[in-house]
């Protein structure tokens, strides 16, 4: 019998507490990582004109359609200890897989579409004569972006931030693909809910992690509800 | 000083625009479409002309023959957009000193505080753009196109989005600027009463070419040079004195060779000289001194010329003493009173349609 009583959900076992911070703490990694990058991609796709346009906006946005498990295996490929960058890789002591760091680049790469598009949206929607403005103040393009742009772009940069987190915190077939399902190391929440669920008694554990899950997923919503409300009202005009 | 030779061809559009500036403010002048704006983006460097050249103060700005083109950070020219464009996450004051930072510090001449004071935005600095009305944000954009202390302020159509109360605040805003800050101005605008009172130089731009250039009593009094506008939207510009007020109507009194015109509310100061401008569909001709009317002002002289166009009737007056006034009457009152070239009129202005929007005080020198 399933016992649901909130005294039972709140009763964490040891190895679940490992999953949940693993988990955290690869989603913020994952998230911090690459959002500097998210930021670059997505204002050259808004506002750069580049030959091969259409293939890097192609290729951010394929592990958003690929099966995930095929973008795990590309990783493999790529950066696996016997892959095309992986030794390489080794030689300056970064070994991605299986370890907790490759989980991060696993999830950083299936959220990175997300971000992408979120800020990208933002920097659209930013009035191109704001920039202008600053360009006939004195500002170069680097100031301008980073005076202007990027300041009008944080609730954009925000949403697409926290896209990316709940993303990684859900992130299951690439990176059980690329880097295994070991508990302490790689073993997510969704890889230890799956795991529970294989075994015989598991259940109880399954539904405190799923519980723990949508805790989570629910706060980060909220909170970039409230960044997205709070943005529009400074911005917001009388008119 | 500003030297403009240009082309540029975008689409079918074919602009080809040559003029300099002289002291004060340079207008371009047009209806929308005929280029004006897009010369001043060639000036602010937001574009690129395909032949030509523009220089400022005797540096080039852009030339494409010498293969110069200043990116428009580095041109220190400062615009003011039609629709302010403040940066909505900056207050009021970090608007302002956006430019400033990035201005050289040895050319940082301009004043902060007479700036504010000038625009009368003092109260304003901490406050956000959001929470600003259209006239404070387009005085806000003035002063932080100034306060980045410019060889050169554009203007862009300042005016156009704001109703007829902001104009008349802020139209005296920019003559103070004109004459306290000493910065050339270009200003580019389709509204006839904001160029006359403004200019000093009018350059009447028309589908891409410059369909003349001089003062505004110049440009504004031909036929020729009106060929180009709306045919009978055509306004005179009239150099008058400024005699005497009647306090008890609250009236001013501005004399002219050719007679003697009055106005609703004060008018400059006595003794001093007013430029007024008349609609041609503000005028009505009688061929005797007015009898039995309520009209009061009125100038005389002699027809000199005539267009019709359908029903309508264009006349151009050449007024006793100097000056030219348009009038545009019905071609059949113009048959029935037998006007003609030569014959001598009473042009009857009626003084409510001189409103305060129409006059400007001549700027002293």
């Amino acid at each position: 019998m399933l016992d649901l009583s909130p005294a039972s959900l709140a009763d964490l076992s040891p190895a679940e507490w490992t999953a949940i911070l693993l988990s955290l703490r690869i989603a913020v990694v994952a998230t911090i990582a690459s959002l500097p990058f998210g930021i670059f991609t997505a204002y050259a796709l808004a506002r750069w004109r580049f030959p091969g346009k259409m293939i890097v906006n192609g290729v951010v946005h394929m592990p958003l359609v690929l099966p995930p498990v095929v973008t795990g295996f590309m990783l493999l490929i790529l950066l696996g200890r016997r892959g095309v960058f992986g030794p390489f890789l080794a030689d300056i002591g970064i070994v991605l897989s299986f370890r907790w760091t490759g989980a991060a680049v696993a999830c950083a790469v299936m959220g990175f579409p997300l971000m992408v598009r979120a800020i990208r949206l933002s920097f659209e929607s930013t009035d191109r004569r704001l920039e202008l403005a600053a360009g006939t103040l004195g500002a170069n393009r680097l100031w301008t972006f980073f005076l202007v742009s990027l300041p009008l772009a944080i609730p954009g940069i925000v949403v697409g931030a926290i896209l990316a987190f709940a993303k990684a915190l859900g992130e299951f077939g690439a990176t059980i693909t690329f880097v295994s399902n070991i508990p302490g190391e790689t073993q997510t929440i969704s890889a230890a809910i799956y795991t529970y669920t294989q075994v015989p008694g598991g259940d109880e554990s399954a539904m405190r992690l799923t519980v723990v899950a949508i805790v989570i997923s629910f706060a980060a919503l909220v909170v970039s509800e409230i960044i997205q409300l709070q943005a529009e009202k400074r911005l917001a005009s009388f008119e | 000083m500003i030297e403009v030779n240009v082309g540029l061809r975008v689409g079918a559009f074919d602009l080809e625009v040559a003029f300099r500036n002289g002291e004060g403010v340079t207008a371009l002048f047009g209806q929308s479409g005929s280029g004006k704006s897009l010369t001043l983006s060639l000036i602010a460097g937001l574009m690129r002309p395909d032949r030509g050249h523009v220089i400022l103060d005797g540096k080039a700005l852009v030339d494409v023959e010498r293969h110069i083109f200043l990116p428009m950070h580095r041109r220190r020219i400062g615009l003011v957009f039609q629709d302010s464009n403040l940066f909505p996450h900056q207050s009021v004051k970090q608007n302002l000193l956006f430019g400033r930072w990035f201005a050289p510090r040895r050319s940082r001449e301009i004043d902060f505080n007479a700036v504010i004071e000038t625009l009368g935005i003092g109260s304003l600095l901490a406050r956000r753009p959001a929470r600003l009305s259209g006239g404070e944000r387009q005085r806000v954009a003035i002063g932080r196109a100034l306060l980045s202390c410019p060889k050169l302020l554009l203007f862009d159509e300042p005016l156009a989005t704001l109703d007829m109360q902001r104009k008349l605040e802020i139209m005296p805003l920019i003559e103070q600027v004109r004459d306290e800050f000493k910065v050339p101005i270009v200003y580019v605008s389709h509204a006839i009463e904001e160029v006359v009172r403004l200019a000093a130089t009018i350059v009447v731009i028309d589908a891409g070419r410059v369909k003349a250039i001089g003062s505004p009593g110049e440009v504004f009094g031909r036929v020729a040079a009106h060929a180009a506008e709306e045919r009978f939207d055509r306004a005179s510009v009239l150099t008058m004195k400024v005699v005497g007020a009647n306090e008890a109507y609250g009236l001013t009194e501005l004399k002219h060779p050719s007679g003697t015109v009055w106005l609703a509310g004060p008018a400059g100061s006595i003794g001093g000289i007013a430029r007024i401008i008349v609609k041609a569909t503000d005028v009505t001709l009688s061929l005797g001194p007015p009898h039995q009317l309520s009209t009061r002002s009125y100038l005389s002289g002699t027809i000199e010329g005539i267009e019709t166009d359908g029903p309508l009737a264009m006349a151009s007056i050449a007024l006793d003493g100097e000056g030219h006034l348009f009038a545009t009457v019905t071609r059949h009152a113009f048959d029935e009173l037998g006007l003609g070239s030569g014959v001598r009129v009473f042009a009857l202005i009626k003084t409510s349609a001189l409103d305060e929007r129409k006059i400007a005080s001549l700027p002293r020198g």
